[in-house]
């Protein structure tokens, strides 16, 4: 399997951990109830297709990606990276595209 | 089956005799035979004892898909079991053994399995295992066990290395028969990066040796010349000998080949096997098909063998499979057999097919030869002792099925035997939809794939050589436009007409009818002695699906994985369900096509290469000093340092006792070590850890616990505040990746507002802890600018400073409970400030302590650690609770206080000393001492144990259930497995020096 990483390329699934569901989002502990907790910390959907899942790229640039795969063909639509890195990695490349073209 | 060597023909060289031996007798054969040629050129009619009977079995096919001879090859450290005769290349010295017989090949003992035989039928294990006679099989195991099987394995290691490569191609090819070839063709001139594999010594399938006009010659000197071409191209690199055995994501494949087994040991530096990894944006699919015989009763008698076999070994061993041979086949390809046969001089007697008319060509074929034709007619039965001496043929009609007459018998010595093809569709079941039936051929086809691969050949239906060229060229022609490569058209040689397999008449049964002779045992697997009669069995028992039936049955299991034996076990069982072939379905096929050695797998990564080794900065420091070093994770840790003649228990209680009295120093540096700066980082600690550190003070340290989401423990360690946005975070050894991993998940994912950088740095320090009541006058004359004073440097207190000119952080924690330091240098000073501290403590009386005196300190302390945070266990229960926030949100605060996790009756920590002077092993359960229930119920069980210098006892640290209103009771812990027993007290896990005095001096 293959992940393309916004940052490093496509590499070798072996380089990444797996992260689990990337759906779920944390709860606000000022107002989360304790089903919401158990909602985030334990249901998961199990999704036969396109399924939202983080992987750690822990072998590479150590980002978190956001993946889409497909849980039948294990097919990688996208990744994309998580977090505040996301943004500054964007305009290097684009400032590195720009020198390309100059 | 009283083969022999015919005078001339086949691709050996005649004048390169090789000499090797089966069970123990000389034989002679030729460069370029294999083991199995070259043992039918030599009259060798049995060559193995099947499974379950021990029944003789002799040659049965020329590939991969043999089920009968099975061999161990080589001796000693090389020796290796079930390897299939036909793909045995003869090399000089060869050495075989027989399996799966005793006491000899000839006489074995254990054939009387075959009288016994009703008992191993079809569910014989599982009748056992679930019925009445299920305790008896505590007694039969071991003889039942010793009776079926297959060779055995060598304990010796194994002397060989093995390599792992990698390769980048567009075009992959499997197989290089007449489509795998073209294929190549077609695609090579355009560039393309061509990857072709086979898995014989020799390119060509079907080609090699054949005497078909292929273009203005034979079709083997077209595949030469083939052959030339393609290995003069930059861009194919051919890989024969190598087996395509896994499809994977990404059109990624798994692949062996096989360096040096066809020598008798690899020359210097060669590796025995290298497995490729090999990525290609398409794969052609050009591997074939397997042959599959025909049942009838006794039909695995040595001397039957399957039909284009028999033509193999005469057209490219020149070798006879028998002197007076007939044929039995429900398809004209098999008449090729009859060419090739009476072609080299061979008597064919009879061909029987039961097919009413049968191709004009295939007539031809039968006609010019002189064999008897006998259409309309079948082999119900084999006659013959330990091997085949004549065959029983029946008049069969498609309708009606075997005719219920008296039988004709003809004497033969050899039968060759074709039910038509089973296309080899394994590599594409793997990347595809349900395989495709095809009626004509009564055989499964490639499925829609579901990955980038196209098929050609005969493993997609394609059975004539002229079909497989031109739908290589096509494929090859396809698969190239599609990496992008502008293709010219390749020219196709023409083919001379050829009897081929263009369609079967589906006998799968020829058994006669049962009240005339139907006895006898008619095999459908021969590795696995499946008969016609267990599926049956499997059938009317319930077990009708096909995974049913395989597991059942144990048909198609074993080394062959049933190549030759599945389609007649799905027909058969599709005829007891009234159901059509395709509707009973097949079974998908996985990886790998053929064994795989664990040695390719493994590649180099066995022994000290099988994981990397992490050694601390003063790794060799520990080893000069006759440190007992022991792996701790990928750790070398130091365990004990023995002086003369002391034995483990002795050291560490030295060690341990002269830090309480003295002082002494460990290596600390496998601690998780995470730098954590940036404008948020006391905010994104508060976060993490489950007390506050928000208020921790610049130059001091606090010890923290982390909880997992769902309110267990985690880890723990101190922080070290070195400035206003600069922390240093320690972690246990064991989870100084998954902490650093989900810190820098919480800081992508969850709070990503917070402006904060991890980074590891476990690396960069090198670590010690200096411990006793004479550190601080130890390090006082080391360390040059920190003022050691209690006043000025109090408990958790952190220093930067110099020791004897080299930068150090200082940090005033205990783990002993004794007063204690940890100093921190750069890995690479790591050995030098060792060296210095232990020398500026020599007059103080300092010793090296390992692991064992660290864990001897921290119990009698009563600290927790990796025992205790074994991942079920909540602050609460080890008396941490003081340390969980409640006025601030962190992970896990929302889900600690769960009904479950404040259960009063969980098990707590408590302390435990032995009452009777023995040792409390780890592990024990703790029971009470005069329990009544047998056995009795568990309490809870001891995480942690040691000898304690300071209080003279053996004592432990244990989980016991509501802990800590049991103190002072008297139970036992208890280690069924070992009968071992001790009497003990709980107490509190705090046993020495409970109020710190002693740290805080």
């Amino acid at each position: 399997m293959l992940i393309p990483c916004p940052h490093c390329g496509p590499r070798d699934v072996g380089e990444f951990t797996y992260g689990g569901d990337a759906t779920k989002e944390r709860p606000d502990p000022g107002s989360a109830s304790a089903s919401d907790w158990c909602d985030y910390v334990f249901a998961r959907a199990n999704p036969r297709g396109l399924h939202l899942e983080y992987w750690h790229h822990a072998q590479g640039c150590r980002l978190w990606l956001k993946v889409t795969r497909n849980t039948v063909t294990h097919a990688i639509e996208g990744a994309e990276i998580v977090g505040p890195w996301a943004e500054a990695d964007q305009d290097k490349r684009r400032s590195d595209e720009g020198q390309d073209v100059a | 089956m009283s083969g022999y060597r015919l005078d001339s023909g086949g691709l050996v060289d005649r004048d390169r005799p090789l000499n090797f031996t089966f069970d123990g007798k000389s034989y002679r054969g030729f460069a370029g035979d294999t083991l199995a040629s070259a043992l039918l050129a030599a009259g060798v009619d049995i060559m193995g004892r099947s499974f379950k009977y021990h029944r003789p079995r002799g040659l049965f096919s020329a590939g991969v898909e043999e089920p009968n001879a099975l061999v161990t090859l080589r001796a000693g450290a090389r020796s290796e079991p079930n390897c299939k005769a036909p793909v045995v290349e003869l090399f000089e010295g060869l050495e075989a053994k027989s399996q799966n017989r005793w006491p000899s090949l000839g006489l074995d003992v254990m054939a009387l399995n075959g009288l016994a035989g009703p008992l191993l039928s079809a569910g014989f294990y599982y009748k056992t295992f679930m019925g009445p006679t299920r305790k008896a099989w505590m007694i039969y195991e071991h003889f039942i066990r010793k009776a079926a099987g297959m060779g055995a394995a060598t304990r010796l290691a194994d002397p060989d290395r093995y390599e792992e490569t990698n390769a980048f191609c567009d075009l992959l090819i499997a197989g290089a028969g007449p489509a795998g070839l073209m294929a190549a063709l077609a695609a090579a001139g355009s560039g393309a990066r061509v990857v072709l594999a086979d898995e014989q010594a020799a390119m060509g399938g079907s080609l090699r040796g054949s005497a078909l006009q292929v273009g203005d010659s034979s079709g083997d000197a077209w595949c030469r010349s083939a052959l030339a071409v393609l290995a003069a191209l930059p861009n194919v690199t051919l890989l024969p000998r190598t087996t395509i055995y896994g499809y994977y994501d990404d059109n990624t494949f798994g692949a062996v080949e096989r360096v040096a087994d066809h020598l008798a040991a690899p020359t210097e530096g060669m590796p025995r096997q290298r497995h490729w990894t090999i990525r290609a944006k398409r794969l052609v699919i050009a591997s074939g098909a397997i042959e599959r015989p025909l049942v009838f009763a006794d039909n695995d008698k040595p001397g039957i063998l399957l039909a284009d076999a028999a033509r193999i070994y005469v057209e490219r061993f020149g070798v006879a499979p028998g002197h007076r041979v007939a044929l039995f086949a429900n398809h004209d390809g098999a008449y090729r057999t009859v060419e090739a046969l009476s072609a080299a001089g061979i008597e064919v007697v009879a061909v029987v097919d039961p097919r009413p008319e049968i191709g004009a060509a295939a007539r031809a074929v039968a006609e010019a030869s002189g064999a008897e034709l006998l259409t309309g007619q079948v082999v119900t039965r084999a006659r013959g002792g330990r091997k085949l001496t004549g065959i029983e043929v029946r008049p069969y009609d498609p309708a009606g099925g075997v005719q219920d007459r008296l039988p004709r018998t003809l004497a033969v010595d050899c039968l060759a035997v074709s039910g038509g093809w089973t296309p080899t569709i394994h590599l594409a079941s793997q990347a595809s939809g349900p395989a495709r039936w095809h009626e004509g051929l009564a055989a499964f086809l490639p499925g829609e794939p579901t990955q980038p691969w196209l098929a050609a050949g005969a493993c997609n239906g394609e059975m004539a050589t002229a079909a497989c060229l031109a739908a290589g060229a096509r494929a090859g022609t396809e698969a190239a436009r599609a990496c992008g490569f502008a293709i010219s058209p390749v020219s196709l040689p023409a083919v001379m007409e050829e009897v081929f397999c263009d369609a079967v008449l589906p006998v799968w049964d020829a058994r006669a009818p049962s009240k005339n002779g139907g006895k006898g045992k008619a095999f459908v697997d021969l590795q696995h002695d499946v008969t016609a009669a267990d599926v049956s069995l499997a059938h009317r028992e319930g077990f009708r699906s096909v995974e049913h039936l395989k597991r059942y049955t144990t048909l198609g299991m074993a080394t062959d994985q049933g190549k030759t034996s599945n389609m007649a076990g799905l027909a058969l069982m599709a005829q007891e369900s009234g159901l059509a072939i395709p509707q009973v379905g097949t079974t998908r096929f996985r990886p790998p096509y053929t064994p795989v050695t664990l040695g390719a797998l493994a590649g180099q990564a066995r022994s000290a290469h099988f994981r990397p080794l992490r050694r601390t900065p003063m790794h060799d420091w520990h080893v000069a000093q006759g440190a007992d070093m022991m792996e701790v994770g990928v750790w070398q840790r130091p365990r004990v340092y023995r002086r003369d003649g002391e034995n483990v228990e002795q050291a560490y209680i030295r060690e341990a006792r002269q830090v309480r009295a003295a002082v002494g120093m460990a290596d600390v540096s496998t601690l998780g070590k995470i730098d954590v700066q940036g404008p948020d980082a006391a905010e994104f600690l508060n976060r993490v850890y489950s007390n506050g550190f928000l208020k921790l003070p610049e130059g001091k340290a606090r010890y923290g616990l982390m909880l997992r989401e769902d309110g267990f423990l985690w880890d723990d360690g101190t922080t070290w505040r070195l400035g206003e946005h600069r922390f240093l975070m320690t972690t246990t050894t064991a989870n100084a990746a998954p902490v650093l991993a989900q810190l820098e998940f919480l800081l992508a994912a969850v709070w990503p507002e917070l402006k904060v950088a991890v980074t590891s740095v476990s690396e960069q320090w090198a670590a010690m802890a200096i411990s006793g009541p004479r550190t601080r006058d130890v390090l006082a004359t080391v360390v040059d600018d920190i003022d050691m004073s209690n006043e000025a440097f109090p408990f958790m207190g952190v220093r930067e400073g110099k020791l004897d000119g080299i930068p150090v952080l200082v940090a005033r924690l205990s783990f002993s409970g004794e007063l204690a330091y940890e100093v921190y240098s750069g890995a690479h000073f790591g050995e030098a400030v060792w060296r210095k501290i232990m020398a500026a403590g020599e007059p103080f009386g300092i010793v090296a302590y390992g692991l064992e005196a660290l864990g001897t300190l921290r119990i009698e302390k009563g600290h927790v650690a990796g025992p205790e945070l074994d991942g079920r266990t909540t602050a609460e229960d080890l008396g941490l609770a003081g340390m969980t926030s409640r006025k601030k949100a962190y992970i896990g605060s929302a889900m600690m206080d769960r009904e479950g996790l404040v259960e009063p009756r969980r098990l707590k920590l408590v302390g435990l000393v032995s009452r009777d002077g023995q040792p409390i092993r780890s592990g024990s359960h703790l029971v009470e001492a005069n329990g009544a229930s047998a056995p009795p119920r568990s309490l809870g069980h001891i995480t942690s144990s040691t000898y304690s210098p300071a209080l003279e006892k053996y004592i432990a640290l244990g989980l016991l259930e509501n802990g800590r209103d049991r103190i002072g009771q008297h139970l036992v812990a208890s280690y069924p497995l070992k009968g071992h027993e001790v009497g003990v007290e709980v107490v509190a896990s705090h046993f020495f020096d409970p109020e710190g005095s002693r740290m805080h001096v």
